[in-house]
């Protein structure tokens, strides 16, 4: 099996995707001659020509609304915002548009629309960009929100969200897009809905997504040093929630925390919380704590920036406590 | 203006008293001297005399309900005042104080901040939800075990390492006449476990054993008795001789009170009754200044008191000495207890004929009758015991002496 970045495995799915259905096409700012401000469109322009692959001015809710617009015209558009952060100008376009437009037509209008880009923080950035608004989506109904972790999950589900006809939110993170992975050579799609345990283990359940789950791993390997064995559930979905798997670990384990590198008020972090200690009450030995960012904006000096995200040490001690090891 | 009605101290050392009975309802008038209530207190059932005047607004403590000396127990104002806000201001003093707060107070380390949430307690067993899942399976009462987690909350694995303690046998077999009931203790029984603790365990015992020749006193008392409707008991002859005998020695009618020593100039003598909720000690005043008639009327006004549970707190404190007599239950001699505020007690036994040696070597049947006298150290030494208790039985033996 081929090893392969992150940003290549997204490659391949808009490439293998395109070249199934003509009517998939790519918009965004620098999308086409300069390959994406993170690569991730790098040749597609060449191989699929300016009718399909177009460069946007710096406009989030134009070329957004366009991208609405098409879809409702039967185009399957992908729409790349060079981060989350600045699609905020385009929400309106989202939420009152692609997410209303299936339910007030009575199914008459489809929005096959994905929209895709980094969200959360990397480095350096201070606090307008680097923030996380997964929840911003998650909390819409209509939408469907994925945030992988892996090369593998990201092709899989990336190539589901442009088959899907809803508007799907495909959230990316900046630092991982130079992650490895193995994926095959065959062709997979990964279905929405469904986590991943990304580390079986059996004393305690770690729940994450995105960019955080490389850090719980890490921990966990920690932990096994310590004789903790923990158990790292990748959501992969935000919204659709796979809440069987989350609570068959959970009813394993009987101890969890989550980690979210959002803020922690109203974050996807803390409705996973509710949601276990609702349905799995009697299977908890430990209240469900949260990693989350801290409550603040995101410092410039680096040394506060890495402190106020969720550290892998930060992991482990919230692991200790829910097993009442510290 | 609606005022609270307060629980009162209707006994000396009354901190709580169970309300027995409401004589009025609410909406009756109440007057001054009005008895509004019966209060089971430590040792009686007391009678609540209202000192307030009005209506009664509402009952706060019903009937079986407990109130401390100082709470709210009913509301009495004007008819039609509403006595909602006065009932309401008396709730938080029945809430049990919290010994958390104090340390909720302190700030917690940054580093675990978790930890603050657990911290309230109401007397409630924390657990986890799967530990109380885990011991209801198990058949386990959750309080009973030992919590690890914070602020004492049980967790899975105290259930599963918990092995409960070999539980009282609760089956009983078919013949017994005993059972393995957990009896609640009265409010009496917690007084006396509370008052002969502190007795024994501040108050350092020594004890005196003695026998007494009671063949005269036993003589005369019979001739006495001969020509007498009621009968005189035996015990009114011995606490008057022992009222005597306490006149000639100050330190056995004396109490300890820490930094000075209490003497009492009255010789008020109690006499342990036995009751089926646990004992009682009425108290003769003053019988230094009284005949045997006159102490054996009022012994048997108290013991008959007594035995109602009619006695008032005035009948059953104070007393600066104290009888026990087992004797009617052939006990040959025991220690008895100190009776506080008294500094002595003399438990007296069985009147047993006995083989004496006699002055002349020969041996001769006496009806001799054991004596042990308990002193509290702190205000007795053994020889001032020792001579209270010879003059004692000097008297009894030959009552002449009390002349002297």
């Amino acid at each position: 099996m081929a090893i392969i970045t992150l940003r290549e495995a997204l490659r391949q799915a808009l490439d293998e995707e395109m070249a199934r259905d003509p009517n998939v096409v790519i918009m965004g700012e620098e999308v086409a001659q300069y390959d994406g401000a993170y690569k991730v469109t790098k040749g597609l322009l060449d191989k699929y020509g300016p009718d399909r692959v177009l460069d946007t001015p710096i406009t989030e809710l134009g070329f957004t609304g366009l991208g609405v617009g098409a879809a409702f015209g039967g185009i399957r558009p992908v729409v790349e915002w060079m981060t989350i952060q600045f699609g905020l100008l385009a929400i309106d376009q989202l939420i009152n548009n692609a997410t209303k437009y299936r339910y007030m037509s009575g199914g008459q209008f489809q929005v096959p629309l994905v929209i895709r880009g980094p969200n959360g923080p990397a480095e350096y950035l201070s606090s307008q960009h680097s923030q996380s608004f997964a929840s911003y989506f998650v909390h819409v109904p209509g939408f469907k929100v994925v945030a992988p972790t892996t090369p593998y999950d990201a092709k899989g589900l990336l190539k589901s969200a442009i088959r899907d006809n809803n508007p799907v939110i495909f959230l990316e993170s900046e630092m991982t897009y130079g992650h490895k992975g193995e994926v095959p050579e065959e062709e997979y799609l990964i279905p929405f809905g469904s986590a991943d345990i990304k580390r079986p283990g059996k004393d305690v359940t770690i729940i994450s997504f995105s960019k955080p789950v490389l850090m719980c791993l890490e921990a966990a390997e920690a932990l096994a040093k310590e004789g903790i064995d923990a158990e790292v559930v990748d959501l992969r979905s935000l919204r659709p929630l796979d809440h069987e798997t989350i609570y068959a670990s959970v009813r394993k384990t009987n101890h969890c925390i989550v980690v979210d590198e959002a803020w922690p008020q109203c974050s996807v972090g803390s409705w996973v919380q509710s949601v276990i200690q609702k349905d799995c009450f009697d299977d908890l030995d430990a209240p469900v704590e949260l990693v989350a960012g801290e409550d603040v904006p995101m410092p410039y000096n680096h040394r506060l920036e890495l402190a106020v995200q969720p550290t892998v040490a930060k992991i482990s001690s919230a692991v200790k406590r829910a097993l009442y090891r510290s | 203006m609606a005022e609270k009605v307060f629980m009162i101290a209707l006994s000396p050392t009354m901190e709580e008293g169970a309300i027995l009975k409401w004589q009025k309802k609410v909406g009756d008038a109440v007057k001054m001297d009005d008895i509004l209530c019966e209060v089971e207190t430590d040792k009686a059932s007391m009678e609540y005399v209202s000192s307030q005047e009005g209506v009664l607004l509402a009952i706060v403590k019903d009937v079986g309900a407990s109130a401390k000396v100082g709470d709210t127990i009913a509301v009495i104002g004007e008819a039609g005042e509403d006595p909602a806000p006065l009932i309401a201001e008396s709730a938080p003093s029945a809430k049990p104080p919290t010994s958390t707060q104090a340390s909720a107070s302190t700030p917690a380390p940054a580093s675990a901040p978790v930890v603050t949430a657990d911290t309230s307690t109401n007397g409630r067993t924390k657990s986890s939800p799967l530990a109380r899942r885990i011991a209801a399976e198990k058949g386990l009462n959750v309080a009973e075990i030992p919590g690890s987690g914070p602020g004492g909350r049980v967790v899975k694995a105290d259930v599963e390492g918990y092995t409960p303690a070999p539980a009282v046998k609760t089956s009983v077999p078919a013949s017994s006449p005993l059972n393995n009931d957990r009896v609640p203790v009265s409010r009496k029984r917690g007084t006396i476990a509370k008052r002969l603790s502190e007795s024994l365990f501040t108050a350092p015992h020594f004890f005196l054993t003695l026998g007494i020749e009671m063949d005269g006193l036993l003589a005369a008392r019979e001739k006495l008795n001969e020509k007498r409707k009621d009968k005189l008991g035996l015990n009114a002859f011995l606490i008057k001789f022992l009222a005597e005998a306490l006149k000639r020695h100050q330190a056995l009618n004396a109490s300890w009170e820490g930094d000075y020593i209490q003497n009492h100039a009255s010789v008020d003598i109690a006499i342990a009754v036995a009751q089926p909720d646990g004992l009682i000690t009425p108290v003769v005043r003053d019988c230094g200044s009284k005949g045997v008639l006159q102490i054996e009327t009022e012994l048997r006004d108290l013991i008959d008191r007594a035995r109602n549970n009619q006695l008032k707190p005035d009948d059953y404190s104070g007393a600066t000495f104290t009888i026990s007599n087992l004797g009617s239950f052939g006990i040959e001699e025991f220690t008895a207890i100190i009776n506080p505020p008294g500094a002595a007690i003399l438990a007296l036994g069985a009147t047993i004929k006995t083989p004496v040696v006699a002055e002349d070597d020969s041996i001769v049947v006496k009806k001799i009758m054991k004596v042990t006298l308990s002193c509290d150290h702190r205000v007795i030494d053994g020889a001032v015991g020792a001579a209270f208790l010879t003059e004692f039985k000097g008297m009894v033996e030959d009552p002449y002496r009390v002349l002297l």
